[in-house]
């Protein structure tokens, strides 16, 4: 019986096009929110190599292409969620306070059906990260869900800028100081610990350059500092050419970050989370440094219990460049409604509530110029709804990546895996009522703590 | 016109020294006579009323229609363009039991032992909890407070989302708490042998059957000697009411194989009061509950599929399902981890948006939990004489952006703040703001 599942799944797949291929189609007499330039009605939106060619009112199909009538529905840009801990096989490389060095782009797993779901929720892009165990953690991957492959490196989205994950507060001071000894055991610990690993880098950077420069001196005869990876990823960090994206709750923490990044002249910093950003959001708006938060999580913990469900609206108000994430399979698959919390919590526009889930994560994974938006030339990663994403009634009904419908509502078949785990027991649910509240950052490191102390 | 504008300023200026004046204050709740007058009122009993006045007295709902006069020295709160609904009631919450997840000093809904009914959630509510105003000011009146923990984990009380002592919060039912045994794995970190899972759930099924046996005993003994020289057993003393089906027992139950077990075990135990709980696989299950006629608290609804086979969209739709099929549904909210049990309208929204029936999902968190409950007499519904627990808002309820402008519990006005509103209201625009 299994058997017959697995070649069922592998025949469904086969008739789908490969990953990196980008299609063709033309999206019929929509309503278009494309977020940054307006609502179009019944307008229509050409499709052509994976890109948008054109946007338009009676767009005539070029010959072969597939049509889709979004008559009464809405045409969105893709959701992308700047939190997400999907189609990656290792969350925490706790073994150290610092592990710049790895990365998330080794694990990715394209199989997780987890990747579908998000689909089925118009999610199209995910920021697959490290967990929140160490002060810095490791680099993370942005990854576009081309459902289907077999291949982890075709998820992965050419081009984007890298990224890393740090963490401040509970986390990294529980795994580390509780539960290994050492530092850090306060946030005290962790200023020293980022300031410590950013000097390092800093006297690595300079013998390097110093080296470089010695060796065209005719007779020089030192030897090359020793190569480490982990100082190079942080020495890159300080070049400005990886984003750093900060796991944190407390304003207190959020500001000490600030002021070592400003130390270090370090300017592309998003938080996470930042529950606490309410508190901060002038400060975080005069440094440029932008917040990724959830729309209504708290009491999971202490440091999120002087939360608010108007977090993300404080942040936008005082010019704060904010995004709603999940850090959540099952949440994920409904960021639209989440943003929509923020009418409810703020009385937001419909633009400001889209662009928490669109435009702005893009621009938080440096991604803002190919995807985000529905504009020519941008990437044809797009979310068509029935009823308005942010209402309570909307489902998406296509998700399309590159131009390729990867989610249809209305064809798929209900059992959408391309991998199936031969030891699982067909008539056994695999997982029972998510644990709303848990903290996914800190997976792979429960054999640290008690059973009282997990969560 | 000079002198107009400024009147209309001293005027501007007294309200505001007013408003600050009252605001350096914790507001209090308000009780009387109010009108809510000029709204759409949704009964959910009894239809949909327009232009209807609403009037609440002495903490009941004393008149309800088109033409209902407002009494003499009543509030009158213009509810023009608002609607009325019934508040809503999640039927799946340990609130007032727990303040931080991650701090066990604040969690009292998990007490030790696996044979525990004598726990009584009621006694650990604490009415102060910062989660109480933070629902309630979206419009949920009244909540299960649920222990949680191994087999029987104790017993769960109603309670309305106002007060300061858990007598005046109970809300008139409670009922013993049944994890019912799990057959399968609890999710992906449980490693145990296929052998070992079997092996456990034998032992928790034999348990789980001797216990019941020793509470039929105990009442057997009880009835003969009238409860004379029966000494204290606490536990044999909680399960009585429920094996004399005076009391319901709470079985929560996710598993399609379990479900189909714990039926069967009810029924042969003649297990009078029964509601199954959480029902993530009931759709798979519609014909035999419909049969077995056991009323449902389905929840969350905002949750992933149970198996990777399933469709993507199961979980939103199975309450939908098994409300189609028959089976009397409550919904629940189950947002215990993050306290948001204000989301509870979402999961109701989702079941619609994925194929519930707008009334019946409606019905699910109002009027179905109190006919479930058994206190469908005094709440669930916009009726006269029933308790004032009603809210009023400026459109759909489900509909994620609708304001709640006004709360009732027990006929007393709650004031619209939470902490939640407070951090709002402070740091929207900080003072001082972004300083060198």
């Amino acid at each position: 019986m299994k058997k017959i599942f697995i070649l069922f799944s592998l025949a469904a797949c086969a008739t789908w096009t490969f990953a990196q291929d980008k299609g063709n189609v033309l999206i019929k007499n929509g309503t278009v929110l494309t977020v940054t330039k307006g609502t179009l009605t019944e307008t229509d939106v050409l499709v052509k190599d994976g890109k948008i060619a054109q946007i338009g009112k009676n767009i005539a199909a070029p010959q072969g292409v597939k049509t889709i009538d979004a008559t009464g529905l809405f045409v969105m840009p893709g959701i992308i969620d700047a939190h997400s801990h999907i189609a990656i096989d290792g969350i925490n490389e706790a073994t150290s306070p610092v592990t710049a060095e790895v990365a998330e782009g080794d694990v990715v797993n394209p199989l997780q059906v987890q990747i579908y779901r998000a689909l089925g929720g118009g999610v199209t892009a995910v920021h697959a990260m490290h967990g929140s165990a160490n002060a810095i953690g490791g680099q993370c991957e942005t990854l576009k869900l081309r459902y289907g492959t077999f291949d982890g490196d075709a998820m992965k989205m050419e081009g984007a800028p890298r990224t890393i994950k740090f963490a401040l507060g509970e986390n990294p001071t529980r795994v580390h100081g509780t539960g290994n000894g050492i530092v850090p055991r306060t946030r005290m610990g962790v200023e020293f610990v980022i300031r410590k690993s950013f000097s390092d880098a800093k006297k690595y950077m300079e013998d390097w350059d110093a080296y470089n420069q010695n060796k065209l001196v005719k007779g020089f005869r030192g030897a090359p500092p020793v190569y480490n990876l982990r100082l190079e990823t942080l020495a890159e960090i300080l070049k400005g050419n990886i984003i750093i994206h900060c796991h944190s709750y407390r304003a207190d923490e959020i500001f000490m970050l600030l002021k070592v990044c400003k130390d270090f002249g370090i300017k592309r910093l998003v938080f996470q989370h930042v529950n606490e950003g309410f508190k901060v959001a002038p400060e975080l708006a005069a440094y440029g440094a932008m917040a990724s938060v959830f729309s209504d999580w708290w009491a999971y913990k202490f440091e999120v219990y002087y939360s608010t469900a108007y977090n993300a609206t404080i942040l936008t108000k005082n010019g704060v460049v904010t995004s709603i994430n999940s850090d959540d399979a099952e949440m994920m698959r409904h960021l639209y409604h989440e943003a929509a919390k923020t009418q409810k919590y703020g009385q937001l526009s419909d633009e400001e509530a889209l662009s928490l889930i669109t435009i702005n994560p893009a621009k938080q994974l440096g991604i803002d110029a190919r995807t985000g938006s529905l504009e020519v030339g941008k990437d044809a990663d797009i979310a068509i709804f029935k009823n308005h994403p942010l209402s309570i009634y909307g489902v998406p009904q296509f998700t399309i990546v590159d131009g390729i419908v990867r989610f249809d509502r209305a064809a798929d078949p209900a059992d959408m895996r391309l991998m199936v785990d031969p030891k699982q027991n067909i008539d056994e649910p695999a997982t029972i009522l998510s644990e709303k509240g848990r903290d996914n950052c800190m997976d792979g490191t429960e054999f640290l703590f008690t059973e009282t102390d997990k969560k | 016109m000079k002198k107009i504008q400024l009147i209309s300023g001293l005027i501007a200026a007294f309200i505001c020294a007013l408003t600050i004046h009252i605001s350096a204050q914790n507001p209090k709740a308000k009780y009387g006579t109010f009108a809510l007058t000029n709204a759409t009122v949704e009964t959910v009993t009894k239809g949909t009323i327009k232009n209807a006045t609403v009037v609440i007295s002495n903490g009941k709902i004393t008149a309800v229609g088109e033409n209902t006069p407002a009494p003499q020295g009543a509030e009158i709160i213009d509810c023009k363009g608002l609607f009325i609904f019934p508040g809503m009631i999640d039927g799946g919450t340990n609130l007032g039991l727990s303040e931080i997840g991650s701090d066990a000093r604040t969690q009292d809904f998990n007490e030790l032992g696996d044979i525990i009914p004598q726990m009584k959630a009621l006694t650990a509510v604490n009415p102060n909890a910062t989660a109480i105003p933070i629902t309630r000011v979206s419009g949920v009146t009244t909540a299960l407070a649920s222990p949680a923990g191994d087999m029987y984990a104790g017993t769960a009380a109603l309670i309305n989302l106002h007060g300061y002592t858990p007598e005046q919060m109970f809300a008139g039912f409670e009922g013993v708490v049944l994890n019912y045994p799990r057959s399968g794995r609890r999710g992906g970190f449980d490693r145990r042998t296929e052998e070992e899972v079997k092996k456990a759930n034998d032992a928790a099924i034999k348990r789980l059957n001797d216990v019941w046996e020793r509470a039929v005993q105990y009442h057997k003994v009880d009835s003969a000697t009238k409860g004379k020289d029966m000494g204290y057993y606490p536990e044999m003393i909680a399960m009585l009411p429920v094996v004399r089906g005076e009391r319901a027992l709470l079985v929560e139950v996710n598993a399609e194989k379990d479900i189909r077990a714990a039926l069967k075990w009810v029924a042969e135990k003649k297990i009078a009061k029964v509601i199954f709980t959480g029902m993530a696989e009931g759709w798979r299950v519609t014909d035999e509950l419909v049969k077995a006629k056991v009323p449902v608290i389905a929840g969350g609804v905002l949750e992933l599929p149970s198996r990777d086979y399933d469709r993507y969209d199961q979980a939103y739709a199975n309450a939908g399902m098994m409300q189609k099929a028959g089976v009397k549904v409550a919904i629940r909210s189950q947002e215990t981890g993050n306290q948001n049990y204000r989301n509870l309208p979402y999961h109701a929204g989702f079941a619609v948006a994925y194929g519930m029936d707008k009334m019946e999902a409606l019905k699910a968190i109002t009027i179905v939990p109190a006919e479930i409950f058994g206190v469908a007499d005094k709440i669930g519904s916009i009726e006269v004489g029933k308790t004032a627990n009603l809210f009023v808002c400026d459109g759909d309820p489900f509909e994620t952006k609708t304001q709640v402008k006004n709360v009732f519990i027990g006929g007393w006005q709650m004031p619209m703040v939470s902490r939640q509103t407070e951090l709002y209201n402070e740091f929207l625009k900080r003072e001082p703001g972004a300083t060198k």
